[in-house]
């Protein structure tokens, strides 16, 4: 085992289907419509992976809406934008939890 | 030279003492760089390794044979002079350039074929086209010979105080202005062109829009090209022509008549940035894998004439940024032009031509597949 990512993996994400290739074509057409312009376009849909790629924290998905923001006419304002919009609900999902802690303090605390 | 020699004093003069067009770059000519030379760029690009299957791949392996159609545009480049020095230029145009300019007898023997063709369109660019000394004489000329005129304009050359009163010139030759704006947004615009172009660019959309232009109003047909601000391909052109739409009209309050998205050319200055950034391998390989076969039937050099400013004849004007003269048997001259000849030519191509088949193809007419 070389190591845990390696670039290369991105370019051949395709040979995952090489097994079971029926669910890798079922999920790989799913994942093309996703990404189609529909009700949203496909500038938006890639700003949205590209803050979801950065909440899970993947880096051949931050690698790949990089380029693809930037080839769907996104300019780097707006991808630093939806960055702060995962930044915002990771954090903000870390302090809601707080209304727990405050909940117990208040409960065992005189 | 024998164009207007103190016309051309008073416009180079213009264009030194012009401290509000912001400048991005310098030109490869002016910073003596090898890549001003056209052997230089195209050895560097047959130097790119791209292999598919481990075998070299040519344009011709993926395009196969195509030849011409119908001679629809008459393209003009009256030369590399511009108010402007973008990043991406693949004129390598910049206010230094006049060494590079049509002269008066070229302009005549341009304004005589225009009489004679039967393209529908004549497409006038540079450089800055507008900055011309007989510009305004090579527009009359076609529209006079009932084409369609189309000028390709940087946007910030109609601030400058020589060019007051154009835009309704324009107007009143339904001349269609064709303007190169790379984004919708500031940050890309100015990275490409030079900090501030992007406000100068609105502001000459607002005077464009206050003469009728970008209104949906025939005969006043206002045009964006947009080009990547980077080693990538354009956007979708339906897609990005909405978005631009909604954007520069609710920040902005401008509007526009159709968008064009173009793929930038691995040539001049472009060529020299993928070069000193690290891109230009990657970006060839990009341009190959995403060869489009559908591209290959709107390719430009299928239905255009390219004039050079010294008359010289070529397939595109990325052609004759390279020196890649057109193949026709009586010389490829201006001059000697005939239109029989010109469809049985075969089409001169290169490695750069991946530029205009990559993706949803790209053209001086926008996407093409």
């Amino acid at each position: 085992m070389p190591g845990y990512y390696n670039t290369q993996h991105l370019a051949d994400f395709g040979k995952i289907a090489d097994v079971q290739p029926e669910l890798g074509k079922k999920f790989f057409d799913y994942y093309a419509s996703v990404f189609a312009d529909g009700a949203l376009t496909a500038r938006e849909k890639s700003l949205i992976a590209l803050a979801v790629a950065h909440a899970v924290q993947c880096p051949y998905c931050i690698d790949a809406y990089t380029q693809d923001c930037q080839q769907k006419g996104a300019d780097f304002e707006q991808m630093t934008e939806a960055l702060h919009v995962a930044v915002a609900i990771r954090g903000g999902a870390s302090l809601v939890h707080g209304m727990q802690m405050r909940e117990q303090v208040q409960k065992l605390g005189m | 030279m024998s164009v207007a020699t103190a016309t051309l004093q008073n416009i180079t003069e213009d264009l030194a003492n012009d401290r509000r067009t912001p400048r991005a770059d310098r030109t490869l000519r002016r910073r003596c760089s090898p890549l001003a030379s056209t052997a230089e760029q195209l050895r560097v690009l047959a130097a790119v390794p791209i292999e598919q299957k481990s075998a070299r791949v040519e344009f011709e392996t993926l395009a196969g044979k195509f030849g011409p159609a119908e001679l629809e545009i008459f393209q003009v480049n009256v030369g590399k002079l511009c108010n402007m020095t973008c990043r991406h230029c693949h004129v390598d145009a910049g206010p230094d350039r006049v060494d590079a300019i049509m002269s008066d007898a070229i302009v005549d023997q341009v304004i005589a074929a225009i009489g004679r063709t039967r393209a529908h369109t004549v497409d006038i660019t540079g450089g800055a086209p507008e900055l011309h000394p007989r510009f305004r004489d090579l527009v009359e000329a076609a529209v006079a010979a009932g084409k369609h005129v189309m000028d390709r304009c940087n946007l910030t050359v109609l601030l400058l105080p020589r060019n007051k009163g154009l835009i309704d010139w324009f107007a009143e030759h339904k001349v269609e202005v064709v303007g190169s704006l790379p984004h919708y947004r500031r940050r890309n615009t100015d990275a490409q062109r030079g900090e501030g172009v992007f406000d100068r660019s609105i502001e000459a959309m607002r005077l464009l829009n206050a003469a009728g232009y970008g209104r949906g109003v025939p005969g006043r047909r206002l045009t964006l090209v947009s080009n990547p601000a980077g080693a990538f391909l354009g956007a979708s052109q339906a897609t990005a022509e909405r978005e631009w739409r909604q954007s520069l009209d609710r920040e902005h309050g401008v509007t526009f008549d159709r968008l064009f998205v173009l793929n930038n050319m691995p040539i001049s200055r472009f060529l020299d940035w993928l070069q000193r950034s690290g891109n230009l391998e990657a970006y060839m390989q990009k341009l190959v894998q995403a060869f489009n076969p559908a591209a290959v039937s709107g390719l430009m050099c299928r239905n255009t004439l390219s004039v050079g400013w010294d008359g010289s004849l070529y397939d595109c004007d990325f052609n004759q940024m390279l020196g890649l003269e057109i193949a026709l048997p009586d010389g490829s001259h201006i001059s000697k032009f005939d239109e029989a000849s010109w469809h049985a030519r075969p089409i001169v191509t290169a490695r750069h031509c991946f530029g205009c088949t990559a993706g949803a193809g790209s053209s001086c007419g926008g996407q093409t597949a």
